[in-house]
């Protein structure tokens, strides 16, 4: 029995910044004090506040270190472990009241707001260990679904819940799973699409990081509504960590007889297996990412046929997001309407975004559906850095468009977002200031989707190409106003004719921008200026002489030679050699440097 | 897994593990000194014992955690046990044997171990 827990995230985000050297450091400390068989170090997964990792978590008395390095471990070792003072100068500040008081966490701008399902276990339990996630009520959904409820019933509570697809579009899940449940086939399979690619999004990656079992369980128990007996995990090579933790959950699952033959007695069988995707972002689309579990070249092809009738290897199939998932085993044990009660009438529940950009707390969050954008940005997300604005926010990556600062208290769900221009997306939330250029935003996603392009169908593989030719033409200064009515047209065709739903929503960035930000446009191509000042082209950087001291600092550390002038006199830039790089401007410290 | 009693038995065996985690906000505290004076007069055992024994009687929402010095050196090792809306109670002293008894004693059925605190340890107390 320990006395004392020690949980220190081991998502990616602190894994990179050295938590697997402070878990070394820490067993080693403590076999030193002689304290291992009274304190337990655990590796959890993620607990969302990535801007200040790594983390530590002490229990019993729940002390939140925050930015721990290797060197502190002693100290928090010979001085909480040992002898119960908390190291107050490594506590999340948040959390500090006074000299002698901490708040819990829970209480925290941060997570007060926050409402845990599809989390609910990330930063909690070793995901390592099954005997955690039982501890937790795991595989309790499923021996109740497989013990107490007919297939038809599990299907009428998802479909009473409200659940929509967590990957972006928001098709009911219990839709789905009554369609492919309807279709008679010898072999049905039950898919789990974790090929998350959308830049800035990584929700799916920690889910699986920090509480893989959740999915397998749910995926066991959509085998079970719908008759099949295999499932997959088709999950991107580039995420490690999440496919050596699904491995041992699948190895150890299979131990506890969870997965495999005649589970719970109940004459249902169900395995999983992962197949590794090779990082193409067309994947994530269901037809591409079926076509590549088969071992062919990852394309989509034309629906219908719907994977519902036919799907992986011409079998009926359903194929979930991880988040998706992730939420069912609670829909079951808790009941369709504790999930009904939580977020808007037309998308039930919760919604995990990761926040990135511009914003203080940088992490995952999880908030009821119907949360305004204000209140994850300025409150949970402890608003913008650094005196900038807020401008902006994009959410559902290269698919989704932006939401203007005038719309901040729209409340976030899928039907309000489609409403405004963008779409929720699988959950990345983008936040934008004033330094930031719409167009060189729009023009920075259409390059993804012009990468990522598979090039089966024409108007993706050629209009998206054109798309950015055409901006790249206006953020170099040499746009025309037609450009801009070519653009819009080409956007609905592009829209209008794509085989799939990359092409399809390729164009949602440029449209959207241009629905709030058509101004910015219309500054590049008339005045041939970048009103945000980050287009390069558009961008020259002047020295005001009455704020230049002389100083020589610029010119020292100009990489070109292209700033000249004497000692304590005004210098200047040519502007023929400056290659706008910005170290002019970072050093002075007179604010001398402007761009213009 | 044949059956839910089969799992239900590994939930329960490992609640014990995960229950710390959730403590943080329990009602009733038992803080065991742990500073220099109190390791070297053997509060990691009585320490140790409580964690054993509230475990073994399955007290949720009782936290066991450490604390410094508390100034009373020549009594440690101090225990002190707080429960909110009543008088915060020390014992001073303390062994892993006299741990076993306050918990059953105090925190399980609410008497508190006089001969145990420290109005009947203070000297000139006898």
């Amino acid at each position: 029995m320990f006395r004392s827990n020690v949980l220190v995230c081991g998502g990616t985000g602190c894994t990179s910044s050295n938590s697997e050297l402070i878990i070394d450091k820490l067993n080693e400390e403590i076999k030193a004090q002689g304290l291992d068989k009274e304190v337990n170090v655990i590796r959890t997964g993620c607990f969302g506040l990535c801007a200040l990792g790594p983390i530590m978590v002490v229990y019993p008395e729940g002390a939140f270190y925050s930015r721990v390095t290797v060197e502190d471990v002693p100290e928090i070792v010979s001085e909480h472990l040992l002898k119960g003072r908390i190291v107050t100068r490594l506590l999340y500040q948040e959390t500090v009241v006074d000299e002698n008081t901490t708040k819990s966490l829970n209480e925290t701008t941060f997570y007060a707001k926050q409402m845990r399902i599809a989390l609910r276990n990330c930063g909690v339990i070793n995901p390592e260990l099954i005997d955690e996630y039982i501890a937790q009520d795991g595989y309790a959904a499923l021996g109740k679904v497989l013990t107490e409820m007919t297939p038809q019933q599990v299907i009428d509570t998802m479909l009473a819940s409200g659940l929509r697809g967590r990957g972006g579009a928001g098709f009911p899940t219990g839709l789905k799973w009554k369609f492919a449940a309807a279709n008679q086939a010898d072999q049905k399979y039950a898919c789990c699409n974790a090929d998350e690619g959308d830049p800035g999004a990584f929700m799916d990656r920690s889910v699986l990081e920090g509480d893989p079992h959740s999915v397998l369980e749910a995926m066991a128990i959509a085998g079970y509504a719908i008759g099949a007996s295999q499932g997959y995990i088709y999950i991107r090579a580039e995420y490690p960590i999440a496919v050596k933790r699904l491995q041992i959950a699948i190895n150890q699952a299979r131990e506890y007889g969870l997965l495999g033959k005649n589970i719970f007695d109940s004459g249902f069988d169900f395995d999983i297996d992962i197949r590794l995707g090779a990082g193409a972002f067309v994947c994530g689309e269901e037809t591409a990412l079926m076509t590549s579990i088969e071992g062919k070249r990852g394309e989509p092809r034309v629906r219908p046929p719907f994977p519902a009738l036919k799907g992986l290897f011409g079998k009926p199939t359903v194929l979930n997001n991880v988040e998706t998932y992730a939420n069912i085993p609670q829909i079951i044990l808790k009941g369709a309407d504790w999930f009904k009660s939580i977020g808007t009438e037309k998308s039930p529940g919760t919604k995990v975004f990761a926040l990135g950009g511009k914003i203080t707390n940088t992490g995952l969050v999880e908030v009821p559906m119907g949360t305004t954008l204000r209140e994850v940005v300025e409150d949970i997300g402890g608003g913008v850095p650094g005196g900038h604005t807020f401008k902006a926010a994009q959410t559902g990556g290269p698919s989704g468009g932006c939401i203007p600062a005038s719309l901040i208290d729209t409340p976030i769900d899928y039907d309000n977002l489609i409403a405004i221009g963008s779409m929720m997306g699988s959950g990345g939330l983008i936040v934008m200031d004033e330094t930031t250029c719409m167009v060189d935003i729009a023009k920075f996603f259409l390059e993804f989707t012009v990468d990522e392009s598979c090039g089966k169908c024409t108007p993706c593989r050629v209009g998206t190409k054109r798309l950015l030719e055409i901006l790249d033409k206006i953020t170099s200064g040499k746009g025309t106003m037609e450009d801009i009515d070519k653009l819009e047209e080409l956007c609905y065709y592009i829209k209008e004719n794509s085989l799939c739903g990359l092409g399809q929503t390729a164009p949602n960035p440029v449209l959207s921008t241009l629905k709030y930000f058509r101004d910015e446009y219309v500054a590049h191509v008339t005045e041939h200026r970048c009103p945000a000042g980050a287009c390069k082209a558009l961008t020259n950087f002047h020295i005001e002489a009455e704020k230049c001291k002389g100083c020589t600092l610029c010119a020292r550390n100009c990489p070109v030679g292209a700033i000249s002038g004497k000692v304590k006199e005004p210098h200047v830039i040519d502007t023929s050699k400056c290659i706008k790089c910005g170290v002019c401007m970072e050093k002075c410290k007179f604010q001398a440097v402007v761009k213009k | 897994m044949k059956s839910l009693a089969e799992l239900q038995a590994i939930r329960d065996k490992a609640r014990a593990a995960v229950n710390i985690r959730e403590n943080a906000e329990a009602e009733t505290r038992v803080l065991v000194g742990m500073a220099t004076c109190g390791i070297a007069a053997g509060a990691r055992p009585v320490l140790n014992a409580f964690v054993e024994e509230v475990n073994k009687r399955g007290l949720r929402d009782t936290m066991v955690t450490q604390t410094g010095c508390i100034g009373i050196c020549q009594y440690e090792p101090v225990v002190e046990i707080i429960t909110p809306g009543k008088e915060k109670v020390t014992y001073v002293k303390m062994t892993a044997e006299k741990a076993v008894r306050v918990v059953n004693d105090h925190l399980v059925n609410g008497n508190v171990v006089t001969e145990y605190t420290i109005g009947a340890n203070a000297i000139g107390a006898k």
